[in-house]
């Protein structure tokens, strides 16, 4: 738990974040799915769609290869390949909202970039130019490959589809060329749950935090995201002997000057979560008349 | 009761069960799709969605818990995700598409596929001019691996016999009608995807596939072979050079929104027309597969000239009757 961790975690945050407007008019943060994410989604979809074809290939050289109809079976598992490699994502996105097995695993999902709803002809998009940009040169490369005689085209296609797949390497919203064509683009859809709120959670020990009070001023040194530093803190649960309580408490005390009464112990856990308590308190009385302190630097 | 009593943690308590019964819903619908539930839930989603939407403008306005704010946020981008999508039922996008979509997006490019023909048509009386003033040129327009011994150095009874192949097991003609599928449709999609390269790769596609086209004829008429070796090519090539001009057409859509973009910007215009485009791009695969089944195995199977003729000419028809007439409705093929 540090100040330049959380700081790093707001700037990346806000880098990936985009608004998109409901047509009731609210405005609704979304968070763009990383590099990362997608990559892993795409290569879960590529196993799958492997082995379903694996599968269906071994299944044909079972029933075909008996009666000597090589040729049927090479026949069918060519097309069969090219419809399961087209049609495994344009039917979850349809079938699943934007999502595929792979998205789903990862949690992430395809949306329209105007807002509404996703239709089916953005996904037939988005997917007709994956074949463009993986399957097509891939399949290219291993023919090459394999055959041995053109070194030139291998190495072209590989070129391209580097250049392709970095992509969103080097654009702002992380598109591809499928996205940019078809007018969509990929968040990632978090699930968090609703935990207790901390200043509503009861008190580890209902006395301690009694007769700790602040002054107007002391309450005017920090802003909302020292204030949501300080709420991540106390939602994660440590020990109460933890010597972090001591040392935020310490910094916080000597930062707005607050002196500890006289006669009593110095109770760590209690003074921050009255602290938060109060700070909150003053911080959302002043939100709530249009002043908004985003942090101790926002005068 | 404690003495300092937060106005948002009073709001937050007030509506939460709102949103909790929102959230169960909202899980259902991801897990099993929005099928599964009952018409009283059905109707009570938007409703929640909209109470739970206005939770979030109010918490953003009153309440600082990060906690609180961050799972407002995402359960309204959930519930917005259900209520707002489009429940698309496979089967009936399906016949929709080809029902209206298709032939409707087709006629709106007409141009780029003129355009497309024209660039393909200019390809073929080239190469046909310049393989007829020195036959050399037929090697510089098509590979090795296409003609297959077919060249000018070839005898005039090896080309008779390509035109008409024995009899060949039927498995073969499979094999080579799904190969051909495939490796048009990669050409084709080439074709469309490299649009966005300002259409100079998907220009250049077009027109080497007319030299193509043309050196083979030039090398055919020189040979006094030139009625057989149009019923040989256009028994398929009707439906196979239409389908090569709708990806030439929708490449040359995007490359269009590239270049000059109009009164959005290239991006935004993009992702209007690129919609556009696939649709066409998804006939052409279509178009492709018929192509291929009368390549490898009506044109195998069928020698006789006039039927060839008569087969051409038949899908000629049935295509400009699909893409003319059907899907035509009084309020148009228009787009958002």
């Amino acid at each position: 738990m540090t100040d330049v961790a959380a700081i790093a975690r707001a700037a990346a945050d806000k880098a990936r974040s985009r608004r998109i407007e409901t047509p009731e008019g609210v405005v609704v943060g979304v968070r763009l799915g990383s590099r990362s994410e997608r990559a892993g989604a795409f290569i879960i979809d590529l196993v799958i769609v492997f082995c379903a074809q694996i599968l269906i290939w071994l299944l044909l050289v079972l029933t075909l290869l008996g009666d000597g109809s090589e040729e049927l079976a090479f026949a069918a598992v060519l097309l069969l390949s090219f419809f399961i490699r087209t049609g495994y994502f344009t039917y979850f996105e349809m079938a699943w909202r934007g999502t595929t097995p792979g998205k789903r695993l990862v949690g992430l999902r395809v949306i329209n970039r105007r807002g509404g709803p996703l239709r089916p002809d953005a996904v037939i998009a988005r997917n007709l130019v994956r074949e463009v940009e993986v399957f097509l040169p891939l399949s290219l490369t291993v023919s090459a490959g394999a055959t041995g005689d053109d070194g030139w085209t291998a190495l072209l296609a590989l070129a391209w589809v580097g250049v392709l797949s970095l992509m969103p390497l080097f654009n702002r919203d992380l598109l591809r060329l499928g996205d940019i064509v078809a007018g969509t683009w990929v968040i990632a859809l978090p699930k968090p749950s609703l935990a207790e709120d901390v200043a509503e959670a009861p008190a580890q020990k209902p006395d301690a935090g009694e007769g700790i009070r602040f002054t107007g001023q002391q309450l005017q040194i920090y802003g909302i995201f020292e204030l949501q530093v300080l709420e991540d803190f106390l939602r994660q649960s440590r020990p109460d002997d933890d010597p972090s309580w001591a040392s935020i408490a310490d910094r916080i005390r000597v930062k707005i000057g607050y002196q500890l009464p006289a006669g009593r112990p110095p109770d760590a856990r209690a003074f921050l979560e009255a602290f938060y308590k109060a700070q909150r308190h003053r911080l959302e009385a002043d939100l709530a008349f249009g002043k908004r302190k985003a942090s101790k630097h926002d005068r | 009761m404690a003495p300092l009593e937060l106005k948002s943690s009073q709001f937050r308590r007030e509506r939460q069960a709102t949103w909790q019964q929102l959230e169960r819903l909202v899980d259902r619908i991801d897990r099993s799709g929005a099928a599964g539930l009952s018409p009283r839930d059905l109707s009570r989603l938007p409703i929640l969605y909209r109470s739970t939407l206005s939770s979030l403008s109010v918490a953003q306005a009153v309440s600082l818990d990060r906690n609180l704010l961050d799972y407002l946020e995402a359960l309204s981008v959930r519930a917005y995700l259900c209520v707002y999508s489009s429940r698309a039922n496979p089967l009936e996008v399906i016949s929709r598409f080809f029902g209206q979509r298709l032939p409707a997006e087709v006629r709106a490019i007409r141009w780029f596929l003129l355009a497309s023909f024209a660039l393909l048509g200019l390809g073929a009386v080239s190469g046909l001019l310049l393989t007829q003033s020195d036959p050399d040129y037929f090697y510089a327009f098509v590979s090795d691996g296409l003609a297959q011994g077919r060249s000018p150095a070839a005898s005039t009874a090896t080309l008779r016999e390509a035109l008409y192949p024995e009899e060949t097991a039927t498995e073969a003609l499979w094999a080579f009608a799904s190969f051909l599928f495939t490796h048009n449709a990669a050409v084709g999609l080439l074709a469309f995807g490299l649009g966005i390269a300002f259409g100079v790769p998907t220009v250049l596609l077009l027109f080497t596939n007319g030299l193509m086209i043309g050196a083979f004829s030039a090398l055919y008429i020189d040979r006094g072979m030139g009625v057989e070796f149009f019923a040989w090519l256009l028994i398929h090539g009707v439906t196979e050079l239409l389908a090569i001009a709708l990806f030439g057409a929708a490449g040359l859509l995007l490359a269009k929104t590239v270049v000059f973009p109009g009164r959005h910007s290239r991006l935004a215009n993009l992702a209007i027309e690129g919609r556009r485009a696939a649709i066409v791009v998804c006939g052409g695969v279509a178009l492709l597969f018929c192509a291929a089944l009368l390549e490898g195995l009506g044109r195998q199977l069928i020698l006789d000239t006039d039927w060839r003729f008569a087969i051409a000419l038949g899908s000629a028809v049935a295509w400009l009757a699909y893409f003319g007439l059907v899907g035509r409705s009084p309020a148009g093929g228009g787009d958002d």
